[in-house]
């Protein structure tokens, strides 16, 4: 926000602030980075690598450590490792994204209608979101994803589902809390009495100014997916057919990949997620600047 | 005074009766959804668990159909449906949480039973020290007197905590456990070992448990000192901080009595509502180094299709986790004076 | 008059700031005695809270005292606040020089008692006193304004505002201090209150003896309780002066102003403002600070920075009408002050 009003007044090109507000944000920045390399592996290598087909079993020859042949090695089960992170890192972002914004757009509606109107509904939203605060996330997820889902047809849209149970909590929360807050704000008041409808409040008023707290939720929504589908896949209840990166972990576990010294198997996906988790969270710890500038860091 | 400090009891009494009341409702509604589940769902339990029986030992019983319908029965499953939740209610009331599949005829609570002092032993120290760790480090990395060294914890400190602590699990196996062979890879306790209360089994019981706690620890402590740290800095603005300073107090005494004291109450408030992250981090770890709590209980469970252990666990964590909360909610008025009375 | 308690000379504090180093407090001389009390009055960011912090030496970076003298005590038994260590600092504070805050509302730590606050206090300085005499110590001070004796088991958010700025008055007067700042101490007050209080800290400084600088805005508080007041501007102390001089005959054109721009009764209603706005600090103005605002500026305003004037009674004024005798310059034209009705 503070950089689109920068823009208006003129003066050096909206660039060159982008690049000198990150170089001060650097939690942002180097989120960012880190993003943008994961999207360049996985999006670019799938027009380079057949992961259609090379990220599935029976591909390749199983166990051959990196090499020329196979720059990250191959699993018992004949996948080329190199294939499964490239399309491994698309489908668990895939989980996240699909989950995060599942949770987002319900939890705007909620959280919208619930502070702005109050009434039973508030009070409903509130003693649910409660409840669900107090419940383990995970262990929720497991029992559905263990006893309502059929474990042998779990697909990369279930896990979604599945993750998208619990994602709405989070925004519906801070929305809410925003709009109470926002409600009482001198710029409401002033545009209600100027006339404007409520839905018109909502959208021209409202809306905007919570825009850096919803990126800051949403992010925060992806990095719950992945993570609660992290857990699940851990534990056996992923989506077996698919390489995710989750998935990679559970099956190099499951055959024990590093006593029988084939490290990479592990390696590999292990890094994947630690560098997708680090992303996210640095690029959360820096929209949450954005979104409170007055709590930037005073060093 | 008198007739204020009656009000004042009046109000304490109330909030613990609100807490006490929350928590009876997050039972009551976990014990609900967890009826509801599966008589949403399609899939029944027992043949389940026999199909997987018949597909890993080949053994498929013939009457089939006529052995579910027994269980059926014997669990109840025949009568009308308020009839099953009333019944249901009183036994998970009782205690009674059904019978485990996987080890037949063995109760899903005694089951539990033998699993929960693990997982206790484990999150509870883990969780107190990682508590302790991430915000004395938080709290000087705010304190502008801290050597440079502290203050340059908190970077680290801060990518370890973005990492989940299963990763670190994976790792920390990995590299100390198979290639330093430093510490035990996995399990409770040495094979060869008795249970017993001796120094030998302890120490045994401890090189165990290191490397699982120090997963969950390294894995969270950044989070809380982050926490300490944005609330520390904050107090340090506050109005009596700087008259404590004027007064002329020694600077170790306003560290702890104003700084410390003020900035770790949100930490409190969050603390409550980290135990259920707490515990999925828990089951994942123990899970990875087979330690035998509720988290490996759990995941052998779901291999094994035993609905009714994984229901089970299910209820013990949410009630463990209301119970948690429930103390942090009435030990918190000790910490602050002025009673809250919502949460945010 | 007795001997001088305080006296502050060329105080000079600096804030280096990423836009430019400020001078907050430029020069400073100062001289209370026992039993006195000043006004210390001027427009928000004048430099009379840093110069206040100053003499508590609890000026923080990016701020630094360079240079001057605050000696605090009689001619027996006197500090110069700041040449101690950091431990005498410690000592000497609230002991010796005691700052009663301007927020009193968050001045209380909330999760302590109040007798506790109090006691700790004390004991910072005297560590060998016992509990009972602590407590009773605090008690006593707690009675000094007009508090219950029970306050000492209460928490912060148990007393009313006027309750918690009484507090922190008797936290101040607990060792007895010979100066005490009050920073604006009844601002968050309304006014009976205000009254109250104000009333309070003169009868506890009588009773202890010790001299007070008050701090604010309210020139109409001031002038019913103090006896001199200083006025201050852009860091500089412009006019040094008693109560019934600054209002009867100010010396100073930024003093006069200040006055005239006072309401009272016979010009209810209208507003007189100074001409202008403070200037900022990083950017001072060449020659005396006010010349901009000054209607008597002069060529000499615009270059040259005034000296300091003393007259015969002891009043202090820069300005380049005087000179250093405080006698009118010849050919320039007279402040007379307005019609002031008091």
């Amino acid at each position: 926000m503070a950089i689109a009003l920068q823009s208006t007044i003129g003066g050096p090109s909206q660039r060159t602030l982008i690049l000198r507000y990150l170089r001060r944000n650097k939690s942002l920045a180097v989120g960012l980075i880190i993003l943008i390399f994961l999207l360049v592996f996985s999006i670019g290598g799938s027009f380079v690598v057949d992961t259609e087909k090379l990220a599935y079993p029976l591909a390749v020859a199983p166990l051959q450590p990196p090499g020329a042949e196979f720059p990250l090695g191959t699993d018992k089960d004949g996948r080329d490792l190199l294939a499964v992170m490239i399309r491994g890192i698309l489908l668990t972002g895939a989980i996240g994204v699909i989950a995060g914004t599942i949770g987002i757009v319900v939890g705007v509606v909620l959280g919208f209608v619930a502070g702005y109107f109050g009434g039973p509904f508030d009070l409903v939203v509130r003693w649910v979101t409660e409840v669900l605060l107090t419940i383990p996330g995970l262990i929720l997820l497991i029992i559905i994803a263990g006893t309502i889902v059929d474990k042998n047809q779990v697909s990369v849209l279930t896990m979604a589902a599945v993750t998208s149970v619990l994602a709405w909590v989070g925004p519906t929360r801070v929305v809410r809390a925003q709009v109470l807050t926002m409600k009482e704000r001198t710029f409401v008041s002033i545009a209600k009495l100027s006339g404007m409808g409520n839905m018109e409040i909502i959208f021209k008023e409202l809306m905007p100014n919570m825009l850096p707290f919803l990126v800051a939720a949403f992010v925060g929504q992806v990095m719950g997916a992945i993570y609660a589908s992290f857990g699940l896949e851990i534990l056996g209840l992923g989506p077996a057919r698919e390489p995710t990166i989750g998935m990679t972990i559970r099956w190099a576990t499951f055959h024990s990949a590093m006593f029988n010294q084939w490290w990479w198997w592990l390696l590999w996906p292990v890094l994947a997620m630690v560098l997708i988790f680090a992303s996210l969270s640095l690029i959360n710890v820096g929209l949450d600047e954005v979104a409170n500038p007055r709590i930037r860091r005073t060093e | 005074m008198l007739s204020a400090s009656r009000e004042n009891l009046t109000v304490r009494l109330g909030y613990i009766l609100r807490r006490f009341l929350f928590l009876v409702f997050v039972m009551w509604t976990a014990a609900t959804v967890l009826f509801l589940i599966p008589r949403m769902s399609r899939v029944n339990p027992i043949r389940e668990r026999f199909n997987a029986l018949a597909r890993s030992t080949g053994y498929a019983p013939k009457d089939l159909e006529s052995i579910i319908a027994s269980y059926e029965l014997k669990f109840g499953l025949d009568k009308p449906l308020p009839q099953q939740y009333v019944d249901y209610m009183a036994s998970v009331l009782r205690g009674d949480l059904g019978v485990s599949l996987m080890s037949y005829p063995k109760p899903v609570a005694e089951l539990i039973g033998e699993a929960l002092p693990w997982t206790i032993g484990l999150l509870g120290v883990t969780t107190v020290l990682t508590f302790l760790i991430g915000t004395v480090i938080g709290a000087l990395a705010g304190w502008p007197r801290s050597p440079k060294w502290i203050k340059g914890m908190v970077p680290p400190l801060m990518i370890l905590a973005a990492i989940p602590p299963v990763i670190l699990a994976l790792l920390l196996v990995y590299f100390i456990g198979f290639r330093l062979k430093l510490l035990p890879m996995g399990g409770a306790f040495s094979a060869g070992l008795t249970k017993e209360f001796s120094l030998p089994f302890i120490l045994d019981v401890l090189s165990h448990a290191i490397l699982p706690a120090f997963s969950l620890i390294l894995g969270s402590a950044g989070f809380w000192a982050l926490g300490m740290r944005g609330m520390g800095i904050t107090i340090q603005g506050e109005d009596y901080v700087n008259f404590a300073e004027h007064k002329g107090l020694k600077p170790g005494r306003i560290f702890y009595w104003y700084y410390v004291r003020n900035a770790i109450l949100p930490q409190v408030t969050s603390l409550a509502l980290a135990f259920g992250g707490i515990i999925s981090a828990g089951v994942l770890v123990e899970s990875v180094y087979g330690f035998p709590g509720i988290g490996s209980t759990l995941s052998a469970a779901i291999l094994a299709n035993d609905y009714f252990v994984i229901y089970g666990i299910g209820y013990i964590t949410v009630v463990a986790v209301a119970v948690s909360m429930l103390v942090v909610d009435l030990l918190y008025p000790l910490l602050d004076p002025r009673i809250r009375y919502d949460r945010k | 008059m007795t001997s001088a308690v305080l006296q502050v000379s060329d105080l000079r504090v600096t804030y280096y700031t990423d836009s430019g180093r400020t001078r907050a407090v430029d020069g400073v001389n100062l001289t209370l005695y026992a039993g006195e009390r000043l006004g210390l009055v001027g427009e928000s960011g004048c430099g009379k809270s840093t110069m206040a912090l100053a003499l508590m030496r609890m000026i923080k970076p990016p701020g630094r005292i360079e240079s001057g003298s605050a000696i605090v005590g009689d001619e027996t038994d006197n500090v110069d606040m700041l040449k101690l260590n950091e431990e005498q600092v410690l000592q000497a504070r609230l002991s010796r020089i005691a700052y009663i805050p301007q927020g009193a509302m968050n001045s209380l730590n909330p999760v302590m008692r109040i007798g506790v606050q109090m006691i700790d206090a004390i004991q910072a300085h005297r560590p060998k006193a016992t509990k009972t005499e602590m407590r009773e110590q605090a008690e006593a001070a707690l009675e000094s304004v007009e508090l219950k004796r029970g306050v000492f088991h209460m928490y912060a958010h148990e007393l009313s505002g006027g309750m918690k700025q009484r507090v922190c008055i008797a936290i101040g007067i607990l060792l007895s201090p010979k100066v005490i700042i009050a920073d604006e101490p009844t601002s968050a007050l309304d006014v009976v209150v205000q009254r109250q209080v104000m009333e309070t800290i003169c009868k506890v400084q009588e009773k202890i003896g010790a001299t007070v600088i008050l701090i604010g805005h309210d020139m109409g508080l001031m002038c019913q309780i103090t006896n001199r007041v200083a006025v201050m501007y852009a860091g500089k102390l412009v006019e040094l002066s008693t109560v019934r001089e600054m209002f009867t005959n100010p010396m100073h054109p930024y003093a006069k102003a200040l006055i005239a721009s006072l309401p009272n009764l016979d010009n209810k209603g209208v507003f007189r403002g100074i001409p202008g706005l403070a200037p900022s600090l990083l950017k001072l103005p060449s020659g005396c600070v006010f010349h901009p605002r000054c209607q008597y500026a002069m060529d000499v305003c615009k270059t040259t920075m005034p000296q300091q004037s003393v007259t015969k009674s002891g009043r202090y004024v820069y300005c380049h009408l005087y000179d250093k005798d405080g006698n009118q310059v010849s050919g320039t034209p007279l402040i007379k002050p307005e019609a002031v009705t008091n």
